[in-house]
């Protein structure tokens, strides 16, 4: 049928599109990323074991999604095929997260301004510095495509803002691992107003000190359980 | 963004993706008439197992026609970390389907999130060579071993395979290149089902040597010059390249004749 679109000013298409992603994005559970005295850690309450929202991209570079699954799984996706064909066509150093938030902004942009309906997610790109944590970058791309480049710890998700609140009062440059995982459970546990169950965390790290070139680790379970409970 | 035009869920192959996406980038299939000599061939690869796992060595050299090209070329490469490939042939060729290999491989592992099987590597790889077939007519041949330990079957297994792709599964051990049949020999003579990882590496060792004395492809070690086979040892704990430290009392052991 033609006819008349009805007039909707832009200010009001724009706001109500961001309305509609951040309620999607809220119902979902956040995710922690804190630079550490050997890496970055990614710390999330996920209740799925294998459904991941926190994973490899490439040597140095994390990854973590927030808000609807298979939006940030396609995105991851991309995300690792951008990295593997620019390591393929260059080099491996060459993989670089700026460029990949880049990607991710510009994508994200074009989709809240021109798709249907916006994605429902918040990523997480960080890149672990070659010799120390100086070169440590982390960049929170909304769903808007708008990135923000982060130093030291980051939330994001619903509770992105009372997180990074919570842990700008708490960091110090120079923790251990174990510090870092606990501070990170208090952040989520204090966002949520309760106590995180320990068994339901998904946590990974990109580590300075890993052998060979893809830094990227997985912490299972019992490994988490005992970070938490070390002194 | 991705390309999944035709496929329901996602492709987690690499080189379909560059082929999709970057076609330029991949090495050029197809093509007329011979080849112009001047290739770069590498020489002599074998794999033996051992209870536990897989030895995996080749020589150093590499030779352009009578030319000896390279005395120091690698030829045994980690595939991932419980895999390796060995190849002999055309080197630009193969060190090539090796980068592309192993990309492969990791891009599955990210994309998917689980590891291949070595059942699933093998029979990745027999397709990679079949798709070099063209390449093989004009004189370009690739033919590699693939070695790795199978975490399942807790034992390394071992993969030979033709230039048209063909793959077959080897109980004991394997050699090829200019001077696979000599070292076929030594093998045949000194390998026995529960020989130890120390025996497997210095009988590696002793193959390579005698095939260095019949082919005149194949480059022996050289103490002098410090110049050892590529070693690599693979078991549950993963992929070891043995160093030249650990490799030169095995190889003087070899050149000099003695008991080991």
């Amino acid at each position: 049928m033609s006819g008349f679109a009805p007039y909707v000013p832009p200010e009001q298409l724009m706001k109500d599109r961001s309305d509609y992603a951040r309620k999607g994005i809220a119902r979902g559970k956040s995710v922690v990323a804190l630079e550490y005295l050997d890496g970055i850690l990614f710390l999330a309450e996920n209740p799925s074991a294998t459904l991941h929202k926190i994973s490899e991209i490439y040597d140095r570079i994390g990854f973590a999604g927030v808000g609807k699954y298979s939006e940030f799984e396609e995105l991851r996706i991309a995300g690792v095929q951008h990295a593997d064909g620019r390591g393929f066509i260059y080099g491996r150093e060459d993989v670089r997260a700026k460029a990949l938030a880049n990607a991710y902004s510009q994508y994200l942009s074009t989709v809240f301004t021109q798709a249907n309906k916006p994605y429902e997610v918040e990523i997480l790109v960080g890149e672990l510095g070659e010799s120390d944590s100086s070169g440590n970058e982390l960049y929170h791309v909304l769903f808007d495509g708008s990135v923000t480049d982060e130093h030291g710890y980051v939330g994001i998700g619903g509770h992105a803002e009372e997180l990074t609140e919570f842990l700008k009062a708490a960091y110090a440059e120079g923790w251990d691992l174990a510090t870092s995982v606990k501070q990170a459970v208090a952040a989520l546990s204090a966002v949520e107003d309760r106590e995180v169950p320990p068994a339901q965390l998904e946590a990974a790290v990109i580590e300075r000190e890993r052998k060979g070139g893809r830094k990227f680790r997985r912490l299972s379970d019992t490994e988490i359980g005992s970070l938490l409970t070390s002194k | 963004m991705s390309d999944r035009s035709g496929e329901f869920g996602v492709n987690p192959s690499f080189i379909d993706f560059i082929r999709a996406t970057r076609p330029e980038a991949l090495p050029q299939m197809g093509g007329q008439g011979q080849a112009d000599i001047g290739i770069t061939h590498g020489t002599t690869v074998l794999g033996l197992k051992f209870p536990g796992g897989i030895v995996m060595a080749g020589d150093r050299r590499a030779t352009e026609g009578y030319t000896i090209a390279d005395d120091r070329m690698e030829k045994v490469f980690e595939a991932d970390d419980l895999s390796a490939i060995a190849i002999s042939g055309a080197a630009g060729q193969a060190v090539e389907m090796v980068r592309v290999f192993r990309l492969e491989l990791e891009h599955y592992e990210k994309i998917t999130g689980e590891r291949l099987s070595l059942e699933g590597k093998s029979n990745r790889l027999a397709q990679f060579i079949r798709e070099n077939l063209p390449m093989a007519f004009q004189g370009l041949v690739v033919v590699p071993l693939f070695g790795g330990y199978d975490p399942r079957r807790e034992e390394g297994r071992l993969f030979r395979y033709d230039a048209t792709g063909g793959r077959w599964e080897e109980q004991s051990f394997e050699s090829t290149g200019s001077g696979g049949r000599p070292a076929r020999g030594t093998l045949k003579k000194g390998w026995r089902p529960d020989i130890q990882r120390d025996e497997a590496i210095r009988l590696a060792a002793e193959a390579l040597y005698d095939a260095a004395q019949e082919d005149i492809g194949t480059g022996g070690p050289s103490l002098a010059k410090g110049i050892f086979p590529t070693v690599l040892v693979i078991t549950a704990d993963g992929v070891e390249k043995l160093s030249d430290e650990t490799l030169r009392p095995v190889v003087s052991l070899v050149v000099e004749g003695g008991d080991a």
